[in-house]
Formats: C-alpha cells, sequence, structure tokens
C-alpha cells in the first residue's frame, strides 16, 4: 500500500534549524514511531510528511511517488492530531464524511465506508452526536475513525494519546495496535513517551534536537543503543551513567540499566547508603549513593525492604555494561 | 458561614457599584426621551419630571413624522451602518485571518502599520477625502459613506480579530487542509464561527460610532436624499430657534435601530461565549 522515504529533509524557522538532514525508509505496511524530548522536531517533520509544512530542503517520497509539493489533501494520507480537531459544528457521521466528499467518493461508498470504520471502533451510538457531546477518549475515536475513512496509503498520529487519561490511554494504545493488525497499513506515530513508541512500534525513530540517533527495533534499541542520548531515552527508569574515570576505565561514561543491577546487604561491587525507596508492588527502586559510583538506580523485582540510610552493595551485571566514547558512542 | 455572607457582601457591593453606573450612564438617556413626550413649555420649566396628564404631548413626534422624510434618512442611516459593518467584518476578519496564518515576509510590518490606524483619526484626513470623493463623483451618495467608515472601522477590527484568530486551534485547520478543504472553507466554516464571540464586539465598537456620526455626513453626503437620521435631526436646531420638541423626539427615535443592532449582536455574544465553553 504505502511506502514512505525521506531524503536529506531540512527545515529552518528563519534563523532556527529545526531539522538538520532527516534520511529515512519506512516500508509498506510497517508501524513507524518517532521519539524524543520535547521540541527535537518529531511535529514538524511529520507535518513536513503531511505537506502542512513545506521542507526547506530535501524529498518526500510516498509510495514511489515524488509528493514534496504536492498539497497534503492529494498526498493520500491521514492524520489524527493530539487535540482531536474535529470539525466543531459537524456531526460524527458528517465529520468522518467530509474528507470523502470533497474527493467526490460516492455516497454509497461513504456510507459502507462510514459503517465499517464506526463498527471498527465501536462509534455507532455516536454517529448523530456533535463532538461537544462526546468524551474525550470518543472524540480521538472518531479522529481515528475519520482517518481510517480515507483509506489512506499513510497514516500519521501526532501524539494523539497525550490528552487522555492514564487508563483511557492504555486503551486506546491497543485499539491503534489492532487497528495496524488489522489494516495492515503503513503508520507514523509520534511520541514523546518511550512506552507507547517500545509497545506499538515495529521500528523506532529515536530524534534528538533535529537530528535522528538511532533507528531500530524496540529490543535493538534497548540491548545496543548507539550512543548515551539514545541509552538514556530508551528504558524506565533512566539508565545509570557513570563517569569511566572514577571506575578506573578507560571509556568516557559507563552505563548500566537499573534492572541489571543487583543488591545485596554484605557484599558487592559498590558500596552505598539507600536515600529513597519506591515500593511499586511488582518491583522496588531504590535509590542509592555509592561511594565509587554515585548516584544509582536499582530496580529490584518484587518486594524489597530497604530503609533509608541503609548500606547496600550494588552489583552490575558484566554482560549488561554500556560503555561509551569521549563522543557519546558506544564502544564495543 | 463566614465566606457565605463575606460573598454576599461582596456581590452586593459590585451590584451597587454596576447599578450606580447604569443610573449614570443611561441618565441622559431617560432625560431624553421623557422629554420628548412633553410639551415645549413643560420642557423649560421642569425638565426632570416625567409627563403628566397635563404636560404630555406628541408634538415632537407629530412634526417629525410630518417632515416627511425622517422615514428616508432612517433609510440612510441603516444602509450606511449595515453596509459598513459588513464590509468592516468581512474585510477585517480576512486580513486578520492572513495575518495570524500565514508566515511571509513583512507580515509584523503589514500588521503595524494596519494597528496604525487606530492611533490616526481619519477626520485628520478630511480634506483629501473630500477632494478624492469630487474627484471620483461620489459627494451625496451612500457610496462614499461607507467606504470612509470601513476605512475608519478595518484597523480596529483587524487588530482584535487577529488576535482572536492566532487562539484558533492549528490543528483544526489543519485536519481541513489534509481534507481537501480549501482556504476560503477553512476560513469561513472553520474559523469564523469560532470567533464569533470576538467579531460580535467588533461589530458593536463598530456600529456605533458610524451610526452617531455627524461629521462625514455634514462633509459629504449633506443632501436631502443622502441625508442620515443624525444629520436629519440637525435641520430642527436652527441659528436663532431651536425646535426641542422635534429634537428630542428626533433622538429618542434614533436610539431604536441601534438598539435592535445590539441586542442581536450581544445575543450572539452570549451565545458564542457558551457553546465556546464546551470545545
Ligand atoms: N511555526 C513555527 N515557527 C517557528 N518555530 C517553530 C514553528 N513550529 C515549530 N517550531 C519550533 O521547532 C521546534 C520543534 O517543534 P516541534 O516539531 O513541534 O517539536 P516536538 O518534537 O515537540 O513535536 C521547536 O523548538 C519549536 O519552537
Ligand atoms: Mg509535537
Amino acid at each position: 500500500m504505502g511506502s514512505l522515504n525521506i531524503e536529506n529533509v531540512k527545515k529552518s524557522f528563519g534563523p532556527v534549524d529545526v531539522l538538520k538532514g532527516i534520511d529515512l525508509a519506512v516500508s509498506d505496511g510497517e508501524f513507524v514511531v518517532f521519539v524524543g524530548p520535547s521540541g527535537c522536531g518529531k511535529s514538524t517533520l511529520l507535518r513536513v510528511i503531511a505537506g502542512l509544512e513545506d521542507a526547506s530542503s530535501g524529498h518526500v517520497i510516498i509510495d514511489g511517488n515524488e509528493v514534496t509539493s504536492t498539497p497534503p489533501a492529494k498526498r493520500g494520507i491521514a492524520m489524527v492530531f493530539q487535540t482531536y480537531a474535529l470539525y466543531p459544528h459537524l456531526t460524527v457521521r458528517n465529520n468522518m464524511a467530509l474528507g470523502l466528499k470533497q474527493a467526490g467518493t460516492p455516497a454509497a461508498e461513504i456510507e459502507k465506508r462510514i459503517a465499517a470504520a464506526s463498527t471498527m471502533l465501536s462509534l455507532e451510538p455516536y454517529l448523530e452526536r456533535r463532538p461537544a457531546e462526546l468524551s474525550g477518549g470518543q472524540r480521538q475515536r472518531v479522529a481515528i475513525g475519520r482517518a481510517v475513512v480515507r483509506e489512506p496509503k499513510l497514516f500519521l498520529f501526532d501524539e494523539p494519546l497525550s490528552n487522555l487519561d492514564a487508563a483511557l490511554r492504555v486503551n486506546t494504545r491497543l485499539e491503534i495496535a489492532q487497528l495496524h493488525r488489522r489494516l495492515k497499513a503503513t503508520m507514523v506515530y509520534v511520541t514523546h513517551d518511550q512506552v507507547e513508541a517500545m509497545t506499538l512500534a515495529d521500528k523506532i525513530v529515536v530524534l534528538n534536537a533535529g537530528r535522528i540517533e538511532q533507528v531500530g527495533a524496540p529490543m535493538e534499541l534497548y540491548n545496543s543503543p548507539a550512543n548515551v542520548f539514545v541509552a538514556g531515552f530508551i528504558g524506565s527508569p533512566k539508565m545509570n551513567f557513570i563517569e569511566g574515570a572514577r571506575l578506573g576505565e578507560s571509556v568516557k561514561t559507563i552505563g548500566v540499566r537499573p534492572e541489571h543491577l543487583t543488591v545485596d546487604a554484605k557484599k558487592g561491587a559498590w558500596k552505598g547508603t539507600v536515600i529513597h525507596a519506591e515500593h511499586l508492588g511488582a518491583d522496588t527502586n531504590i535509590y542509592l549513593d555509592c561511594e565509587k559510583a554515585g548516584l544509582l538506580t536499582v530496580r529490584v523485582f518484587g518486594v524489597y525492604d530497604a530503609e533509608p540510610g541503609a548500606t547496600l552493595y550494588a552489583t552490575p551485571d558484566p554482560a549488561r555494561t554500556y560503555r561509551f566514547g569521549e563522543d557519546g558512542r558506544a564502544v564495543k | 458561614m463566614s465566606r457565605a455572607t463575606n460573598s454576599f457582601s461582596r456581590s452586593a457591593a459590585a451590584h451597587a457599584i454596576l447599578i450606580a453606573y447604569t443610573i449614570i450612564a443611561l441618565f441622559p438617556v431617560f432625560i431624553i426621551v421623557i422629554n420628548s413626550f412633553k410639551a415645549r413649555n413643560a420642557i423649560f420649566n421642569a425638565p426632570m419630571t416625567p409627563p403628566t396628564a397635563e404636560t404630555f404631548d406628541l408634538v415632537g413626534y407629530r412634526t417629525v413624522l410630518a417632515q416627511g422624510d425622517f422615514l428616508q434618512y432612517f433609510q440612510n442611516s441603516f444602509i450606511v451602518t449595515v453596509s459598513s459593518l459588513f464590509f468592516v467584518l468581512l474585510f477585517g476578519a480576512m486580513a486578520a485571518f492572513a495575518l495570524s496564518e500565514y508566515r511571509f515576509r513583512g507580515n509584523k510590518l503589514m500588521g503595524l502599520y494596519l494597528a496604525l490606524g487606530i492611533m490616526i483619526p481619519i477626520r485628520l484626513g478630511t480634506v483629501a477625502i473630500l477632494q478624492l470623493m469630487v474627484a471620483s463623483g461620489l459627494v451625496n451618495t451612500l457610496t462614499a459613506l461607507v467606504l470612509v467608515y470601513t476605512a475608519q472601522g478595518l484597523p480596529l477590527a483587524i487588530f482584535i480579530l487577529a488576535e482572536f484568530m492566532s487562539t484558533v486551534s492549528d490543528d483544526l485547520k489543519n485536519a481541513g487542509r489534509i481534507d481537501g478543504l480549501s482556504e476560503y472553507t477553512i476560513f469561513f466554516r472553520l474559523v469564523l464561527p469560532l470567533v464569533r464571540p470576538a467579531m460580535a464586539t467588533v461589530a458593536v465598537f463598530t456600529m456605533i460610532p458610524i451610526w452617531n456620526d455627524l461629521w462625514f455626513p455634514l462633509i459629504l453626503a449633506p443632501s436631502e436624499a443622502t441625508k442620515t437620521i443624525t444629520l436629519g435631526a440637525q435641520m430642527f436646531i436652527g441659528q436663532y430657534v431651536t425646535n426641542w420638541n422635534a429634537v428630542l423626539a428626533a433622538l429618542s427615535l434614533a436610539i431604536l435601530p441601534v438598539l435592535v443592532l445590539y441586542l442581536i449582536f450581544s445575543r450572539q455574544l452570549i451565545r458564542g461565549i457558551t457553546s465556546g465553553a464546551v470545545k
């Protein structure tokens, strides 16, 4: 249905370079997630793909066609926005129908597609309501329905779950995952939340300050981050970074994930004092101030009693310790 | 408990201030209206008292209506006000949309240039405007007034509306673009309904000075056929004798249409505010 190629796309707003040369290939049916901190240019890149923003230079190719100067409506895309962006004066049915009517789709076909999409997203009871009469979750489902009926080559999502509360976010995330499985469509999804990225993506693109830091499958990024930024961004709680010099290592930085540290009251590599413990039931996060390694977060599975002030020893798993050089890149 | 009494005394104080202001603001209007129903002697002997059975007299209204052309003056005022209002709102909203929505070279400068009009009174240009109208043969036409009032109303309209339009969600406009709506459809169907409260505010601010204006009708369109109501009422004010009954009656009548327009817009304003609450 739809592949996407981005070739050396740059975007500046006046003197500010927001995208500094993005190259990316997305194959047909793939679920790609752009993840990165706020303000790194994810939305801008998505808007360039959609044609809502002109790239300063570079090419966007959708399904083999160069679309760099094609208007958004002719690119064969559909977009779901963080703020839902439903037309306030139209009913749910007409919200979904508008784009098709504009494209001159026959009425019977429009009916058919709306019926199919509203069944898929359980929207039938609300078809004659206006957006103001729906809850946040329902509005976002309508917005997704509006994208589905267009049968686009490429779905674009810009932080679609950010305005929903936690429980609804999990449900809607599931719904989007199912939608992808059912439609087998190419989807590009923007989020700043690495959990969403890990759970939804076939392929994650980590962006930072207008550049791609790493592209890869979720487990690839988790197991072999290319640099300090990706290592710190993927995984929660965040990876611990220790200056190599403190441990007598030759590299600049040593990284070890909280879940790859074990603790013991008697013996271990790094002696430390418990500063705080967070009991989450399934696991416990312990913050340790170590003499040698500095402040560390340790994630222990299950319940672990650790009083603040107590002495604990932390030991890293040597097979899962990451080493980063002067330039921040991973060193094997 | 104390909080309840506190808020009661606070709201009583607020009401007292608002009522006092209302009385002060409405007092001159009230005096005009009551005196318009009185005989000439009663107006001068006891201007503050409402008409009694003895002093009640409709002579003012009879004079005004007998003057015949008054209906014509009303119509002129109405045409000029409504047309100017229409053009101010249409062009003002379009310019405001362009300034707030599109990034183009000189955008800021253009906004500043348009806002400058708020600070410079258009009457300073009266002589030039008159020359322009004479040259284009528009003297003594309602068109001349409509053109001048549109120019007069645009700066403030653009200034206020641009501010409001920049608050309309970018996502909504972008959703429209992806659905293939033209920029005009996005403007008229998506953006305008959302800034309706601002439009109503601008309409009220624009309408009242136009309706009340004496200056430009006197200079640009003083002919019998194009006189506005404010200018028409002046004919009862003579150099030596003033027909106060007629002046007061004419002014009382002139309040009515503008009141009707105001009611229409203020209802829009309230509806806009309440519908905007559930976005
Ligand atoms: N229309 C614009 N004009 C100027 N700067 C912009 C514009 N849109 C975005 N930016 C800037 O570009 C950067 C990236 O924005 P964005 O792509 O929205 O980030 P995010 O990754 O949070 O989605 C931000 O620093 C933002 O200030
Ligand atoms: Mg964003």
